[in-house]
């Protein structure tokens, strides 16, 4: 009902270029190619200009947050698998994170390291994806099929961790589920080695060619004033020029005994956007390669009980993941499950920012920016 | 091993059983028709089969493997599948038009072939303006699509036909001005003439119109819409354009006629640069096959290679640097040819 009354407002004949033309709305999803999942944009176009663009959420809600009331903490974790299913070892690890501030849990140093390595390893994991899937939406298909093809050796190793390809479950309040199996870190750093000149060869592809370089210089700068007015975070902030990340902002874990650069972007536009992401694969190869390197031996879990509790009180926790801020809002009672968890995904930020820069230019620049925003929409909904 | 042995055999045969006159001409012009349909089916499949081996070669996979050696039998496959498919008419449509839609394209694009000559003799028809009713029958396509994208009522669809109409009407012009420098240079309009116009190697247009075969070569890519100015279909921003209702039958129709229209401009590049069915030892329909297979498959490497161009771009790119590198060269071209004339000639 509500569309129709706004679409009456909207659609105005103009008569502007000596002939009449008529505004028209259109569905962009939530079952469209480029919406990534379910994300609807209600656009007002005029011919292939983009006048109007609102976002709906809402899709993909799966009340995690309400069912993790019912739940203990080890039930939980695997429902935050599902909370944004291309980087669930950071959400596993947000989670757990919370669980250990509130109870004020020393976690072993190898299990540390080992959730810095898969954390490191998911984050280019996501990054392949989108960097695939940015090059299909603009129209360079192989990209994709690279990129996936590589993303399958990350799978492997996690394969062999934790039996699993996508929701992993791995990590546990105090440490992991289990030790690194047998050949892992040879297997990994072959995989570091082997993927660090396959960066060059995407870049390749990408990076300098004219018709890419048209399509994603200038187009659609977001300025840092707006990402900070619109809570942004992660590469599409650090695209916008400003340096901020929370493994070197807010450290957790043991980022701070790894040696790595933050990539930034100039002009906040879709290509810096797609640069920042490209390094951060590189970067995030090196701390992985560090990682294996520095894997101290000892326990991999913290002795704790089976029937977990937590003192009560609350805390936020949050972390870099490979979107932008990921954060666990949890509030204990003193009971075997939380009173109240709250996630927080940035993804949700990206998708409201994105009216702001897309008016008056072209549905193929939106469908790019979108792209360039990488959103994710489990993470939208919960 | 010269094909048109056989159409003259056949001649023969016909003469024989008593025929003459109109009904000879009825009779034989259908068989043509028949063989030619019947050998452009075939080469349909043979391209989409092609285009999915090549792109998946490109991509480090392996494509269609499990239907016939290799995936040949894969198109087939998938056609019979399609045959079966329910034919689905949007409530809304305008049926009329978007049924008559898909069958223009694929009648325009098997009628293009008429003056198409595939080998030493093998024309259908040697009309003295083969190239202009090529240029003529091949525009149709854009009312076609144009067509298919109204005729849907679907926003997608109408967007999508109308960034084809624009393309493809924009594209047009270079193209014809980049054949234009061919027809100075052989005389004629004839595709026959033309073709005999290059015996040897040397003699190929492509070494006298080096630029006007890059001009073509784009503006061909552009007017088949394939990537890197596939906009009138690209699935990331209007989902698939304006096929986007078609389903069953119709949908194969366009998807047929698609890489038909991309043989068909492969097939003109050899004619007018590449010296047509010229070659040694070889018989000549396979010299035509040859060259214009290796275009094709140019064609297919732009398309895995190359992002998409935005819309406002591509039209920028048709006027401001085609258009007159394509005048550039129409002029040198007559120029060079007149100097030539009256020096030498």
């Amino acid at each position: 009902m509500d569309e129709e009354i706004r679409s009456d407002q909207l659609i105005s004949k103009s008569t502007d270029s000596g002939f009449a033309t008529e505004e028209f709305m259109v569905n962009m999803g939530p079952q469209h190619p480029s919406t990534h999942g379910v994300c609807r944009l209600l656009l007002t176009m005029d011919g292939e200009v983009v006048k109007d663009c609102q976002p709906h959420v809402g899709y993909l809600h799966r009340a995690i947050e309400k069912i993790s009331e019912n739940r203990t903490y080890a039930q939980i974790i695997p429902l935050t698998d599902r909370f944004e299913y291309l980087t669930s070892m950071a959400c596993n690890w947000v989670f757990c994170l919370g669980g250990e501030r509130i109870s004020q849990m020393e976690v072993p140093e190898r299990a540390e390291y080992i959730r810095v390595i898969m954390v490191e390893l998911n984050r280019i994991a996501s990054h392949l994806v989108w960097l695939g899937t940015f090059g299909l939406d603009l129209g360079a298909i192989t990209p994709f099929l690279y990129c996936l093809r590589e993303r399958e050796l990350i799978m492997d190793l996690f394969e062999m961790t934790c039996g699993q390809r996508l929701l992993y479950n791995y990590i546990r309040v105090g440490g992991v589920s289990r030790d690194l199996p047998v050949g892992f870190e040879k297997k990994c750093k072959e995989f570091v080695g082997y993927f660090m000149p396959l960066v060059d060869d995407y870049e390749a592809l990408l990076t300098n060619n004219p018709i890419f370089l048209t399509r994603t210089k200038n187009i659609g700068i977001l300025p840092v004033n707006m990402a900070l007015n619109y809570a942004v975070s992660g590469p599409v902030l650090r695209g916008s020029g400003l340096k901020w990340d929370l493994r070197k902002d807010d450290p957790y874990g043991y980022y701070h005994k790894f040696d790595f650069e933050i990539p930034t972007g100039t002009v906040g536009d879709t290509w810096d956007r797609y640069i920042v992401r490209i390094n951060e694969m590189r970067q995030s190869a090196l701390i992985v390669k560090q990682a294996i390197e520095g894997l101290p031996e000892g326990e991999f879990r913290a002795k704790v009980k089976p029937s977990f509790k937590p003192p009560a009180g609350e805390c936020y926790t949050r972390i870099e993941a490979a979107r932008g801020e990921m954060g666990a809002y949890i509030v204990s009672d003193g009971t075997a499950k939380p009173t109240r968890l709250r996630l927080r995904g940035s993804s949700y930020n990206h998708i409201m920012v994105l009216p702001e820069i897309v008016k008056g230019l072209k549905i193929a620049d939106l469908v790019a920016i979108f792209a360039s925003f990488d959103a994710i929409m489990p993470e939208v909904d919960r | 091993m010269e094909l048109c042995g056989i159409f003259s055999w056949v001649g023969d045969l016909l003469r024989e059983i008593g025929l003459s006159g109109t009904p000879f001409l009825i009779v034989s012009n259908v068989m043509v028709a028949a063989a030619l349909l019947g050998i452009l089916s075939l080469m349909a499949l043979f391209l989409v089969w092609w285009e999915r081996k090549v792109s998946a070669h490109i991509q480090d996979r392996l494509g269609p493997m499990r239907v016939g050696y290799h995936g040949a039998l894969q198109t087939l496959a998938d056609g019979l599948k399609l045959l079966q498919k329910e034919d689905i008419t949007p409530s809304g449509a305008d049926r009329g038009v978007f049924f008559w839609a898909p069958v223009i394209t694929f009648v325009a694009c098997f009628m293009a072939y008429v003056t198409i000559p595939w080998g030493e003799g093998l024309i259908p028809a040697d009309l003295n303006i083969g190239i202009l009713y090529i240029i003529a029958i091949t525009t149709f396509t854009v009312i076609s699509l144009l067509m298919a994208g109204w005729g849907s009522n679907n926003k997608w669809a109408l967007l999508g036909g109308m960034r084809s109409a624009a393309q493809v009407i924009s594209y047009e012009v270079p193209l014809t001005v980049a054949i234009l420098g061919v027809i100075v240079l052989a005389e004629s309009l004839s595709m026959q003439k033309i073709v005999t116009a290059q015996d040897g190697v040397l003699n190929w247009f492509i070494w006298r119109q080096p630029l006007g075969f890059v001009i073509y070569i784009i503006a061909a890519t552009a007017e088949v819409n394939r990537t890197p100015f596939d906009l009138p279909e690209a699935e990331q921003e209007l989902v698939a354009g304006f096929n986007v209702e078609y389903s069953g039958m119709k949908f194969a129709m366009f998807f047929l006629a698609e890489f038909l229209n991309m043989f068909t401009v492969a097939a003109i590049a050899t004619t007018l640069f590449l010296g047509g069915w010229n070659g040694p030892i070889l018989p000549s329909w396979l010299w035509f096959l040859g060259k214009t297979l290796v275009i094709v498959f140019v064609l297919m490497w732009f398309r895995w290679t190359y992002p998409r161009l935005r819309v406002d771009h591509l039209m920028e790119f048709a006027w401001k640097w085609l258009l007159p590198l394509a005048f550039l060269n129409l002029i040198l071209t007559g120029i060079g040819h007149y100097l030539w004339e009256t020096l030498f000639g």
